[in-house]
């Protein structure tokens, strides 16, 4: 049965309804958004979660539920937070970002930290003792014990960034809200994902592309995965 | 690829109009060949029903081209266009509910409302037809009837032109829709075509999203609306309007007139009329007459006697 749909899914590739360069600039305009959204995530919550898993601090078991609750957070609300700070009459209105990649960018990183955050800090915590133990004995300082529990813990880092990236890249409610899902009248996206896309055709009843268009962002993901575990193998062996 | 080539030029054009701009200083004009606007983008908030049938991808180049500009049409339902632009998030409107544009414009955020084109709404349903409303001539006796039976009813309940469209049909029809058989699901046209098709439901749709999607789902028009010489309380105009510069001051407002002008030319009304989906026409135009319409700019009922309710 799997069988059958996934050949029945190529002729539909080939006869999509959709002009030149219209799923080419979605998946550019998907990538370019999360990837950024996940950097960026990724540059403040691995600091955030090394500093949580070295250091002691009154409030420290607070900052931590917050963070996971973080994780929960509906992407939709996510979007209406984003909406109201970017909007005209909002704090940020002054720079137009409302309809704009970097709005959606915004609302992506927010999305994309509290689970980077989280996984890293187990990641981190679940390294063991005697690798920090062995790297004091051996005369390290903080920042060099840090530097090789981050080393022993990349595995988990690299599941926490890709975790990251799947929640990114896969959302719609706040991309919809913040982006406006828009393309030019040539078709080629401004701010429309594959996620937004997938939404506006199952709104207009074609299933078939949506299902198509689903199967692309799968195949990006799987890319994106295998490249990430591509480099983690090459850290090994250096 | 010209069509690339074009706004590449046009981005040369406006740095060239940037870069000049010490001397020229606020020179209307611009550079000599090149609109003072080119480069700028006009937010244009919409319904679903325009930008699903694919009309405003058909129209916009001729308006990007001309002017050098890009469009961001954003489809979102007229409740939801309007709070946009409310916020002054977008330049322009395109909406399909007369009641909700007049608050629009009585609040202040809107002027120079232009009546844009028209099509229907129709009543559609299983071919089975369980309540029996086939070839009525009242959409309001035919929803009654679809009440009194019980049978499945779709509603958009998005807040969307549809929607409200809808609400008013029930509130004529002095019905309280409710109950098991009345579902709401907060979804877009095509969304809720579907719905109606799986639950052999019937549900109220603008005609241009029904043709665009009539061949995916089993539902035939069971009430017409006037364009079908059915009853001129289904009747769907679009209006549009430009974010008021007095109060939004960021608003695009330059370059919403020029929008505005340009879909009510008689050129692009008949752009709109041409435009098919399956063989029909979607969108009536009706900015261009030859008889005064006042009643356009204002709203509904409006009078400058003051006896405006």
């Amino acid at each position: 049965m799997p069988v059958d749909s996934a050949v029945q899914l190529v002729p539909a590739l080939l006869d999509l309804p959709f002009r030149e360069g219209y799923v080419r600039s979605i998946i550019v305009v998907s990538l370019y958004v999360s990837v950024l959204a996940v950097t960026l995530s990724t540059l403040v919550s691995v600091p955030v979660a090394v500093l949580l898993g070295f250091a002691d601090f009154p409030g420290k078991r607070f900052v931590k539920s917050v963070i996971n609750t973080g994780m929960g957070f509906p992407s939709v609300v996510v979007g209406l937070v984003v909406l109201f700070a970017v909007s005209n009459q909002g704090p940020l209105g002054s720079l137009n970002l409302i309809f704009t990649k970097e709005a959606m960018i915004m609302s992506q990183f927010v999305l994309a930290t509290p689970p980077i955050t989280a996984i890293s800090l187990a990641a981190i915590t679940g390294v063991d003792d005697g690798v920090r133990d062995a790297a004091r004995v051996l005369g390290g300082t903080r920042l060099d014990v840090a530097l090789v529990v981050l080393k022993e813990a990349r595995y988990g880092i690299a599941t926490a960034i890709l975790a990251g990236f799947g929640r990114a890249i896969s959302e719609v409610g706040s991309v919809l809200i913040v982006g406006g899902n828009i393309t030019s009248a040539d078709g080629i996206s401004k701010t429309r994902t594959l996620t937004t896309a997938i939404q506006l055709e199952a709104r207009q009843g074609q299933y078939q592309t949506a299902m198509v268009l689903g199967a692309v962002l799968v195949a990006l993901v799987l890319t994106v995965n295998a490249v990430v575990v591509r480099f983690g193998d090459r850290g090994v062996q250096s | 690829m010209s069509i690339h080539r074009r706004r590449f030029v046009a981005a040369l054009g406006a740095g060239a109009v940037a870069s000049t701009a010490g001397c020229t200083q606020l020179g209307i004009g611009g550079s000599d060949d090149q609109a003072a606007v080119a480069g700028e983008t006009l937010t244009l908030t919409t319904t679903t029903s325009t930008y699903d049938t694919g009309l405003l991808d058909e129209i916009h180049t001729d308006f990007e081209e001309m002017y050098g500009v890009t469009v961001d049409a954003v489809a979102q339902g007229t409740g939801a266009a309007l709070e946009s632009a409310r916020n002054g998030d977008s330049d322009v409107v395109m909406v399909h509910a007369r009641g909700l544009e007049d608050e629009f414009l009585r609040n202040g955020y809107g002027v120079n409302r232009r009546d844009l084109m028209f099509n229907d709404f129709v009543i559609v349903g299983p071919e089975s037809d369980p309540a029996g409303i086939q070839g009525m001539d009242s959409a309001t006796e035919a929803l009654t009837a679809i009440a009194d039976a019980g049978a499945t009813f779709v509603s958009r309940g998005d807040n969307s032109g549809t929607h409200t469209k809808e609400l008013n049909l029930w509130e004529a029809a002095g019905t309280e829709p409710g109950g098991d058989w009345y579902q709401e699901t907060g979804t877009g046209m095509g969304e809720a075509l579907n719905v109606a098709n799986q639950q052999g439901a019937y549900t109220l749709s603008d005609r241009g999203t029904f043709i665009s999607q009539r061949s995916e789902v089993d539902l035939t028009i069971l009430v017409q609306g006037p364009i079908e010489d059915g009853p001129e309380i289904l009747a769907n105009p679009y209006g549009i309007m430009v974010v008021n510069p007095g109060v939004h001051e960021n608003a695009n407002y330059d370059l919403g007139m020029a929008y505005i002008g340009w879909i009510t030319s008689p050129g692009v009304q008949s752009s709109i009329s041409e435009y098919q989906v399956n063989g029909e026409q979607l969108f009536f135009p009706e900015a261009v007459s030859e008889d005064p319409d006042f009643q356009q700019y204002v709203p509904e009922g409006w009078s400058s006697d003051g006896s405006d309710a």
